[in-house]
């Protein structure tokens, strides 16, 4: 519209996002404890991007992933995606909103139906959303096929028939039915052995060259997610820690949980040369977070501001952002 | 090589184990052969289904004698161990080698406390009483690192996190002092963070208690941190045996070129794409008569219809056609080249 370099405008923005859960509630009134699995988080995810969202068992990663594609209620903040706000639609409001974003799950085989063929499940989705009709869905499901590298005289099979491997390739081609614009996988490869793992990663690529896409790509593990994404944001028990561009987080971790993490990864490449930061103890119960930094009481750098005021989420260079006290250089 | 001059711990030959299915007998591993020597770290990599797991459990006897054919020679101190009758190959498992399981919560039952479990454990191989067993518990906790073993020693398996679950079954492999320890994925169901704790609590007990360790994984990062000889096992074949540098270094067969090159570096420029290993694992069933990796190899040739030859280089060897002469050129073709600096 006017000559400046556009600002490219967040497909996905969420902001204060809260997820809380409530467990342990019995039939008396006022029972139950109070778990926040995803804890005021911001976040935007821009076109044709890879956000990866990196953390342990128990950060929050995916439940974050789930609110973003509305599978859970949010309990609190604000979410809009390709300028709609949809914190709080319903199931019909949504209904167009899903052939825009779509999901992948780690286990190919829990994901998939055992009883029905591949060309039904995959024609069901083309049917509800009302995508094809007559012999066009026969000509997608050939070209979805296509798409993630299976054989078209497989749409005759049932789950059990395929590999781990190509399983996962068809809950991509699933996902990819709607002709989505976004797509969050959570963990889509940790469940598939390395040589068929590397695989997958490339198939992920290639699709989002070919057709557009904006992944949210969910995984523990750190090597894969430096290899797919543009940029990362690390998650520490419900919160971001650390976000920023691929390459210089990586290359220059700001926040101490980032550098252990990065830290303790057994590498195969370049072996023995790298020096480690040995955490101590576990991630805490998200039912009783430690007041103050999250992180506190893990951190070789705690000092006692760390323990009782909680650090924000703050800018310390372009694109780059930190919650810590005492950011490392 | 100080390692070679320890007398030989564990000498497996000619292992062969097959399984009967409905369609007939399947053979899961194939004539497999490794050593330990005292003190030594051995690692089996391999993928799902190479049949890595299931080589330890027969070795163990923990194999369903009824539906399982092991053929092959084990010897363990010098004396053979596969023909033992399970109430000796009891005595021998859990007292002089200890197994530690990839997931601790089958590993401990649910219904009992982590102390009763480990002072059962030492009360079934030696003759003491249950309050000096429990006793020993709550020590071998402390050295496996729990911070408060006292307590931790009356505590449920529900009542632990993953990693602490993961250190009581450590401990409790450690019970009697074994003098191998036999770990199949011990850290595949922790966090990294998690993962570097436990790593390096199996490298201080080998230090601390001398115990031989097998240590079974699909990570090669894992490896590369604490083995010193490493096995590679593909299609119930051991398709690359040597030290672990040399391994990492120069590895000589074109699976094990795969595998590194299927792992996206973390450190130094990005890839552009992954080199993955077009196809996948064959089953059991469906493994080729000659070369089991033939169907997946870039360099497979009408010779790996046969039965390859085993290539030796030093102490390290492979079970490959690829001969000295031609090896270099293949592999700066396979593996991009920072990786061989």
């Amino acid at each position: 519209m006017n000559a400046e370099m556009p600002v490219p405008k967040p497909l996905l923005t969420a902001r204060n996002l809260t997820k809380n859960f409530v467990v342990g509630k019995t039939i008396r009134p006022g029972s139950g404890r109070v778990l926040h699995a995803v804890d005021a988080i911001d976040l935007d995810v821009y076109p044709t991007e890879t956000l990866g969202l990196v953390g342990e068992s128990g950060s929050g990663k995916s439940t974050l992933g789930r609110c973003l594609t509305r599978l859970y209620d949010i309990t609190a903040g604000d979410l809009t995606f390709d300028g709609q706000d949809i914190a709080k639609a319903d199931a019909a409001a949504l209904k167009p909103v899903r052939r825009k974003m779509q999901m992948i799950f780690q286990d190919p085989s829990a994901s998939l139906n055992p009883r029905r063929r591949i060309r039904d499940m995959l024609s069901e989705v083309l049917h509800v959303h009302r995508i094809r009709e007559g012999a066009a869905v026969e000509e997608r499901l050939q070209e979805l096929m296509e798409l993630v590298g299976l054989r078209r005289e497989y749409l005759d099979r049932y789950p059990h028939e395929f590999s781990g491997g190509q399983r996962q390739r068809i809950g991509i081609a699933r996902a990819l039915a709607v002709e989505p614009k976004l797509i969050v996988a959570d963990e889509p490869v940790s469940a598939l052995d390395v040589s068929v793992q590397a695989q997958v990663v490339n198939l992920f690529d290639e699709l989002r060259e070919r057709l557009n896409l904006t992944y949210v790509f969910i995984a523990h593990d750190l090597a894969v997610v430096r290899h797919v994404s543009t940029r990362v944001a690390v998650m520490y028990l419900g919160s971001i820690a650390e976000t920023g561009e691929t390459d210089a987080l990586y290359a220059k971790p700001h926040h101490p949980y980032t550098r252990a993490l990065l830290s303790a990864i057994p590498q195969p490449h370049n072996r023995g040369k790298r020096e480690r930061i040995l955490l101590a103890g576990e991630i805490p119960s998200p039912l009783s977070p430690p007041p103050g930094c999250k992180f506190s009481t893990r951190c070789p750098y705690a000092k006692d501001i760390c323990r009782e005021q909680r650090p924000q989420l703050a800018a310390i260079e372009t694109g780059r952002k930190v919650a810590c006290h005492f950011p490392l250089d | 090589m100080v390692q070679q001059d320890k007398p030989i711990l564990l000498d497996v030959a000619g292992l062969s184990v097959s399984f009967a299915s409905d369609r007939g007998l399947v053979q899961a591993v194939r004539d497999v052969s490794f050593r330990v020597h005292e003190g030594e770290i051995l690692s089996i990599v391999g993928e799902s289904g190479s049949g890595k797991s299931v080589t330890l459990l027969s070795l163990l006897g923990l194999h369903d004698r009824k539906a399982t054919r092991v053929e092959g020679s084990v010897s363990f101190r010098g004396k053979p161990i596969l023909d033992l009758p399970a109430s000796q190959m009891r005595a021998i498992r859990g007292r002089e080698i200890g197994l530690i399981s990839q997931d601790p919560m089958t590993a401990l039952t649910p219904v009992y406390t982590i102390g009763w479990q480990i002072a059962e454990q030492i009360r079934a191989h030696e003759n003491i009483s249950a309050r000096a067993a429990h006793r020993r518990a709550i020590e071998l906790l402390g050295e496996v690192g729990l911070s408060n073993p006292g307590e931790a020693v009356d505590r449920y398996p529900h009542q632990l996190s993953g990693g602490m679950r993961q250190r009581a079954v450590i401990a409790m492999a450690l019970s009697c002092n074994p003098v191998l320890l036999v770990a199949d994925e011990p850290t595949t169901a922790l966090d990294v963070t998690v993962q570097a704790q436990v790593i390096d609590l199996l490298l201080r007990l080998r230090k601390d208690f001398g115990s031989a360790i097998i240590l079974i994984t699909h990570d090669m990062g894992v490896v590369a941190e604490v083995a010193e000889q490493v096995a590679v096992m593909y299609a119930g074949r051991i398709v690359e045996r040597g030290r672990t540098e040399e391994i990492f270094s120069a590895p000589l067969h074109p699976y094990t070129w795969g595998l590194m090159a299927s792992i996206p570096p973390l450190t130094g420029p990005r890839l552009t794409k992954l080199r993955s290993i077009p196809g996948m694992p064959p089953t059991p069933e469906t493994v080729p008569d000659g070369c089991g990796f033939a169907p997946r190899c870039a360099f497979a040739r009408p010779i790996c219809a046969e039965r390859p030859p085993l290539q030796k280089v030093g102490g390290q060897a492979a079970l490959c056609v690829i001969d000295d002469a031609e090896r270099p050129a293949l592999r700066r073709a396979a593996l991009p080249q920072e990786e061989l600096a």
